[in-house]
């Protein structure tokens, strides 16, 4: 190569990929403010990479949630491992309860690196203080119940959990693209189980019928309340990509269909598609009773954190064992 | 067997931890024989050996690895310097795609009186 030009700087800045919040040169504002702009072009976090307090903060909190929920999101369904109705049935339930523990485990490891302790978190899901997904402070009732969480808990879960694997922060988007291929496992299993019952005899029909009347309501309470694009930090951050109204238009768009093509009905005189707004109408979901359920008030809140709290007393010593005195030398 | 490591394969039996200190363990799995080591995640494990344990339960209990290594995570040495990884020079002589020479074939052709080759079909 002996053309000068070609050895003049054309790159500009931008095309080196150099990410210039991370030199320690610069100011607090303008390191925020350059990280900001990065964020907003679609530019994604490493755990390594400064950040400004109120995006880890934000991303933490985020996390924490969704890894509480994940944690507990297994105890309604693993009551029922022991009286699933086939083999092939228990080994599914009991694979899926070991997943959402393992998807729990990994977004703990993503939660962990943004600075809390994994320690810190149980304390505080235990002490109350953190929150878990209001679907989850339920009882369950009877095996339909299993099918009706595997498939639709799930689906409602996944619209926003498919969104979540663009976020900014990259570790937490690659663990998503894990979690929701294993989830997908889990709709087929629980709409399999909904199929089988709605095709066997009519109490078993009935039985589906029920769960999914009494399911109904915090499923739709379950993305949130409406909220305004422009004032929702997570969206700006681009931590998530969809408000709750856009999860909800979403998760009716692909299950009300299905649930209908089934000759089950639901429990909304309201719910309808408006062909000329192009959504979905339906009665205001109970907005009261999303908050007092998420704050611990209930019907389950209590009894399930007692549990973990037991669960955690009672396998203290396997973690003592596993990281116990320091090995006498050789 | 080209992603051997260089050492013996014996590391998953040893502990290499101190064994009582919580760390975090990269993990790296091979989706099908052949395929690179890729990133998949990490594990927090006191040793090696439980690191490795770790790691089949969460990356391996579906059948979706055919092999998993576990490093731990002090022992990756980056190279992040943007001067040497990006400099900012001009190093399209290094790729294909540096060297566009549509016109200078045209021209080539026209100087020889030569047709342009038609794709042969197999």
């Amino acid at each position: 190569m002996t053309d000068p030009i070609a050895l003049d700087p054309v790159l500009t800045p931008a095309e080196r990929s150099r990410l210039p919040f991370n030199e320690e040169h610069r100011s607090h504002d303008e390191r925020f403010e350059l990280f900001e702009t990065h964020v907003l072009a679609g530019g994604k976090v490493e755990a390594g990479d400064w950040m400004p307090d109120e995006y880890r903060t934000s991303v933490l909190r985020f996390v924490e949630m969704h890894a509480n929920s994940e944690l507990m999101g297994v105890l309604p369904e693993r009551e029922w491992i022991l009286r699933a109705p086939t083999l092939r049935r228990k080994l599914a339930l009991t694979a899926k309860v070991q997943d959402e523990v393992g998807h729990a485990q990994q977004l703990y490891r993503v939660a962990e690196d943004l600075g809390k302790p994994r320690e810190a978190m149980f304390d505080d899901l235990l002490a109350g203080k953190t929150k878990f997904h209001n679907v989850f402070h339920y009882p369950t009732r009877t095996w339909a119940d299993v099918g009706i969480i595997a498939w639709l808990v799930d689906a409602a879960a996944i619209v926003a959990q498919q969104a979540l694997r663009d976020s900014s922060y990259a570790p937490y988007a690659r663990t998503m693209r894990k979690i929701c291929w294993e989830e997908s496992v889990h709709i087929m299993h629980g709409r399999d189980v909904v199929v089988t019952m709605v095709n066997g005899r009519p109490e078993q029909r009935a039985m589906i019928q029920e769960a999914l009347d009494r399911w109904w309501g915090p499923l739709m309470q379950m993305h949130g309340p409406r909220s305004e694009r422009s004032k929702d930090r997570d969206i700006h951050w681009r931590i998530k990509a969809k408000s709750s109204e856009e999860l909800r238009q979403e998760f009716l768009s692909i299950y009300v269909p299905r649930i209908l093509e089934l000759g089950l009905t639901l429990p909304d005189a309201e719910l309808r598609y408006d062909d000329a707004a192009g959504e979905w109408r339906y009665g205001e979901p109970d907005w009261q009773e999303l908050r007092t359920v998420v704050t611990g008030h209930g019907p389950k809140s209590q009894d399930r954190l007692e549990f973990r709290r037991v669960n955690r007393a009672e396998t203290a010593w396997v973690r003592d064992a596993l990281l116990g005195a320091p090995k006498a030398a050789a | 067997m080209t992603d051997t490591p260089p050492e013996d394969r014996t590391t998953t039996e040893a502990t290499d931890g101190d064994g009582h200190t919580l760390e975090p363990w990269e993990v790296f799995r091979q989706e099908k024989e052949g395929d690179p080591m890729r990133h998949g995640g990490s594990v927090m494990a006191p040793d090696a050996q439980l690191a490795v344990h770790y790691a089949r339960e969460m990356y391996g209990r579906r059948q979706e690895s055919v092999r998993l290594w576990v490093v731990r995570r002090s022992d990756v040495h980056e190279l992040e310097d943007q001067d040497l990884l990006q400099p900012p020079l001009d190093r399209s002589f290094k790729k294909p795609g540096g060297y566009v020479m549509r016109d200078k074939l045209a021209a080539a052709r026209e100087r020889s009186g030569q047709a342009k080759p038609k794709a042969r079909s197999k």
